[in-house]
């Protein structure tokens, strides 16, 4: 199952987890399936059915265009991390 | 509007005759007016030399004079330095060197380094840069372009 | 995917296909555009850092003869509450057109409030002058933590700071919170035998290209909207406009001219929209232009930033625990470069127990905009410096200690992902054995630093097309923007794959009707991304081509091979044709054969740079001076080896003046006082040594011919290695930038 590691501030929601597996083969699925096991998460990473601007996804350390479509391998390791783009950070307001 | 002179110069060896308003600089004129475009504008103020030109055989910063001041006088222009189907040695030497990446200063550096090679033709690395502080590049950081007018000093 | 065989054009260096155009003037950059009936625009400027605007009055502008169209914030569309997906991360609408005419309030002295079309530039200068704007001036917060403490005066009213989707309660500058966090910190420092904890404060620098921003629209009768400029990517411009003015893609057609430096500057439009709104006004064509000052006070610098930093290491050198609080400043508008200099702070290194906090704060400033390496080269002022601290005070050679920390593939990074190959290792390797760093450095008030840096690169979107011609040379279609010899370093790729020399490539630079979508000139990621693209395109044409052979020949394309520019066949019949040949007969085998390559690659590879830097300190007068330079980096694969030298030796100059000249220097209004390239002072060649680049070559496994990019790191390290010089000099830990004269002679108790 794919890992997510969870990021620093959201690990309250955890208990302190650093990094989850968790089920899902699209990131929208490992998502939706955090936020069942730590409720409050979905709402932290997502806003009407896309990633928070500012979000970027990293799999398996290679940056993905940040759809929440996106599939993912059973062996995945997921990053929400800040977004940069063109030499841009991406203003994260 | 203000009244436009008449102004008759040589650009290039050629004889041109141009209307202007007394505050357009040589600069404007070049480029709004005569549409010679390679003087670049990077400050309007006479501190990064993109608009250099040789006017009567001194390096000016056209921005600082004022286009009615060039009245029977000689302006040589970027656009007239290669023959029609020859490079100067200077711009080869650019482009040998890979002394440019944006481009917009490199105009200028020519022109400035025309006027040094014109009056000293085996500078030193010390005054090929002294020479040349009055034109900025942001891109290059200067090595290649001082490799590129010293190559040039050595060609010609 | 790596591509391991020799390579014929690769790795040469031959003339770029733009070059004779920009040796001799001939070459059109934005302000050189010139249109029949063509207007001129110019910009009126808030001259208060902050303040309410109560009312424009822009009847007497509009009564001076020559006066075609004035335009304010009112005759933008109102952006409400939404948010616009420039395809570089959501972008809060009314930020961005805020930004570009002021409707409620100005965030900083130059920010634009009107904008005059006239029948020529001086006529709308004076119309500027007639526009009469009143003013509620409201008290200016200029620096980051002013700007944080819990009484300063607020830019806007509903900024609640967000950490990571959760927003605080009460409104603040500091637009958001981020953090990483690696393994336990704490346990990290209690195994430390030392640990070094110093604050750092860096200026606000601009990118500081020649060519001062411009643009000209024009709209059709039939409503197409066409803008002339300059520009790192026409795709971007054409997407903020369609945003900014509410208007389909579909009718606008942006067209790069070439452009004279970005750095990350000319990414984010300003005068754009004004062009079209004034366009739109006086149904003409219209040209706007910046000044030098309006680039100054009007354009993305990047940050000023407060940095604590704290690491810690065993005796033996190991670093075992990093902490580092960065607060940058954002300017008006929130999007500060801290995400990426949070995510590059400590990335050279392999360190257990980490832990980085970072702040994104709005100030009175322009809104910041990318400049090479956005962020990281203010993190890594204050990481190098502590890291040649921990060295000096623990006698391990400063390059020592970072080959015993250094990150290799497999690490992971302090934000999460694991390391790919890269090359960090080899630069400080590389540096260490440079003759450079094995020179004797003795001489008093002569001091030797170094540093290395790193930045991701990225990839996103590019596309290339290729039209095959009958003499054997191809036409290649691209969208970047060519800022430093791209053109050059994409077509090589092409012509690599075709077997053909780099001098039968002729590629062009299009508009954005005119080739598929692809992101702007930046992340480093041009020869990457867009040569990906071009290599994609070209082994498009090399399979039609092969179709080509089978067909003249009458075999199965199984039985065509390709090599060294050769079709020859397989199967016994001993055909052969050269790729040349073989365009002049398109015809007969089934007509013109175009190939395209579409790419948006995963795979950028970061890049990693190590600098060596010798300095003089004048005691007298706190003048440091660069004796010589030598900066080392990873390029991954070299297409174009001098090309990659000139960004190398590019970036480090520009570091150079960041470390030791360059700053905006405000008064206590929040005028910035030195808005001029007389008293913003940019490194002259007289300031400088030779820069001696040196490349590594660790191939990118991401692609096909290991490329990496190039563009940015190498402004990373300069500013530390040259602090670290300093100290080697002079004794003293310079920790805030720029190093000038006054700021030397006063660390040295002489003023």
């Amino acid at each position: 199952m794919p890992i997510v590691a969870i990021p620093s501030l959201l690990r309250n929601l955890t208990n302190g987890e650093e990094s989850i597996t968790v089920s899902g083969t699209t990131i929208r699925e490992v998502i939706d399936n955090l936020e069942t096991r730590y409720p409050g998460m979905k709402a932290r990473l997502c806003e009407d059915d896309r990633l928070k601007p500012g979000l970027a996804i990293y799999i398996n350390g290679l940056l993905t265009r940040g759809s929440i479509r996106e599939r993912v391998d059973a062996d995945a390791e997921i990053h929400f991390l800040p977004a940069i783009g063109g030499g841009i950070a991406a203003p994260s307001h | 509007m203000a009244r436009r002179s008449h102004v008759q110069t040589t650009i290039n060896g050629e004889t041109v005759e141009f209307l202007c308003e007394p505050r357009q600089s040589l600069l404007e004129v070049l480029r709004d007016e005569l549409h010679l475009t390679g003087a670049k504008e990077g400050c309007n103020n006479g501190n990064c030399g993109a608009c250099s030109v040789i006017l009567d055989g001194r390096l000016v910063n056209s921005c600082l004079v004022l286009g009615v001041e060039t009245e029977g006088k000689s302006v040589e222009t970027i656009e007239g330095l290669a023959a029609p189907d020859k490079l100067h040695p200077i711009q080869d030497a650019f482009l040998e060197n890979a002394a440019l990446q944006c481009g917009i200063c490199t105009p200028g550096f020519i022109m400035s380094a025309k006027a040094l090679l014109d009056q000293n033709p085996n500078p030193t690395e010390h005054e090929v840069r002294y020479w040349l502080a009055g034109n900025l590049c942001r891109c290059t950081g200067y090595d290649k372009i001082v490799r590129a007018v010293l190559d040039a000093a050595a060609a010609e | 995917m790596l591509e391991n065989k020799e390579h014929k054009v690769i790795g040469t260096r031959p003339i770029r296909h733009d070059g004779v155009d920009k040796v001799t003037g001939r070459a059109l950059y934005g302000a050189d555009f010139q249109a029949a009936g063509l207007l001129h625009g110019r910009v009126l400027r808030s001259p208060h850092a902050h303040a309410r605007i109560i009312s424009i009055d822009t009847s007497r502008a509009e009564a001076l003869p020559g006066v075609k169209g004035v335009v304010t914030a009112k005759d933008i569309p109102d952006a409400g509450d939404k948010v616009a997906d420039l395809g570089e991360g959501a972008v809060n609408l009314k930020y961005l057109c805020d930004n570009i005419l002021a409707s409620d309030k100005v965030l900083y002295k130059g920010h634009a409030v009107a904008a005059v079309a006239a029948t020529n530039p001086h006529i709308a200068e004076e119309a500027c002058t007639l526009i009469d704007v009143e003013y509620e001036v409201l008290p200016p917060v200029l620096e980051v933590r002013q700007a944080m403490e819990p009484d300063a005066p607020l830019l806007h009213e509903h900024i609640r700071t967000t950490s990571l989707g959760e927003t605080a309660e009460e409104p603040s500058n500091v637009a958001s919170h981020i953090q990483h966090k690696l393994g336990d910190p704490e346990k990290g420092f209690a195994e430390a035998d030392i640990v070094v904890e110093r604050e750092f404060i860096t200026g606000t620098v601009h990118q500081g290209y020649i060519e001062p921003h411009n643009a000209t629209a024009h709209y059709n009768a039939d409503g197409q909207l066409t803008i002339w400029c300059s520009t790192q990517g026409a795709f971007t411009v054409r997407e903020q406009v369609a945003e900014i003015l509410q208007y389909p893609v579909s009718k606008i057609k942006v067209v790069p001219m070439e452009i004279g430096g970005g750095f990350g500057g000319k990414i984010s439009v300003y005068i754009k929209p004004v062009a079209a709104l004034l366009a739109k006004k006086t149904g003409k064509p219209v040209k706007v232009l910046m000044n030098r000052s309006e680039v100054f006070e009007g354009t993305g610098p990047t940050p000023a930033s407060f940095i604590r930093v704290k690491m810690g290491a065993t005796k033996e050198g190991k670093i075992t625990a990093a902490e580092a609080y960065l607060a940058f400043e954002a300017g008006a508008y929130p999007g500060s470069p801290v995400g990426p200099g949070a995510m590059c702070i400590f990335a050279p290194y392999n360190i257990e127990h980490v832990i980085i906090d970072g702040y994104d704060v709005v100030v009175n400033k322009p809104k910041t905009a990318p400049y090479r390496a956005p962020g990281a080269p203010n993190a890594a002022f204050g990481s190098e410096t502590v890291v040649d601290e921990i060295a000096e005070k623990l006698g391990i050679d400063p390059l020592e200690i970072r080959l015993l920390n250094a990150a290799k593939e497999g690490d992971r990074r302090a934000d999460g992902p694991v390391h790919p190959r890269i090359g960090c290792i080899e630069t400080v390797e590389a540096a260490k054995s440079h003759p450079h760093y094995t020179a004797p450095n003795g001489k008093k008030h002569h001091g030797r630093g170094v540093a290395s840096g790193y930045w991701f690169n990225i990839g996103l979107e590019s596309s290339v097309t290729i039209n095959v011609n009958s003499d054997g040379t191809i036409n290649l279609i691209e969208g970047s923007t060519d800022i430093g010899g791209t053109r050059a370093s994409i077509a090589m790729q092409a012509a690599e794959v075709l077997g053909i020399p780099a001098e039968s490539v002729n590629p062009s630079v299009v508009d954005t009707n005119s080739v598929g979508y692809t992101a702007v000139t930046g992340g480093s990621r041009t020869t990457y991304a867009t040569g990906y693209a071009a290599y994609e395109a070209a082994q498009d044409v090399k399979r039609q081509m092969i179709a080509r052979a089978a067909k003249l020949w009458e075999v199965d394309e199984a039985n065509v091979q390709f090599a060294d520019g050769e079709f020859s066949s397989i199967n016994g019949k001993e055909e052969q044709i050269s790729f040349r040949d073989l365009c002049g007969r398109l015809g007969e085998t089934g007509g013109p054969i175009v190939g395209s390559g579409t790419v948006n690659p995963g795979g950028a590879g970061g890049a990693y740079a190590t600098h060596v830097v010798d300095v003089a300190v004048d005691e007298e007068t706190g003048k440091v001076d660069i004796l010589r330079y030598t900066a080392v980096q990873d390029a991954g694969k070299a297409i174009h080896p001098s090309y990659v030298e000139g960004q190398i030796q590019g970036g480090a100059v520009q570091g150079i003046g960041w470390a030791l000249n360059e700053e905006y220097i405000y008064n206590d209004e929040g005028t910035m006082t030195n808005a001029s390239f007389l008293d913003y002072r940019m490194p002259t060649c007289l300031d400088l040594p030779m820069i001696d680049a040196v490349i590594v070559e660790v191939p990118n496994p991401g692609h096909p011919y290991g490329v990496r990019g190039v563009g940015e790191v190498p402004i990373v390290p300069p500013m530390a290695a040259i602090a670290n010089a300093i100290y080697d000099a002079i004794g003293i830990r310079m920790t805030e930038l720029p190093m000038s004269p006054d700021r030397l002679l006063k660390a040295m108790g002489k003023i």
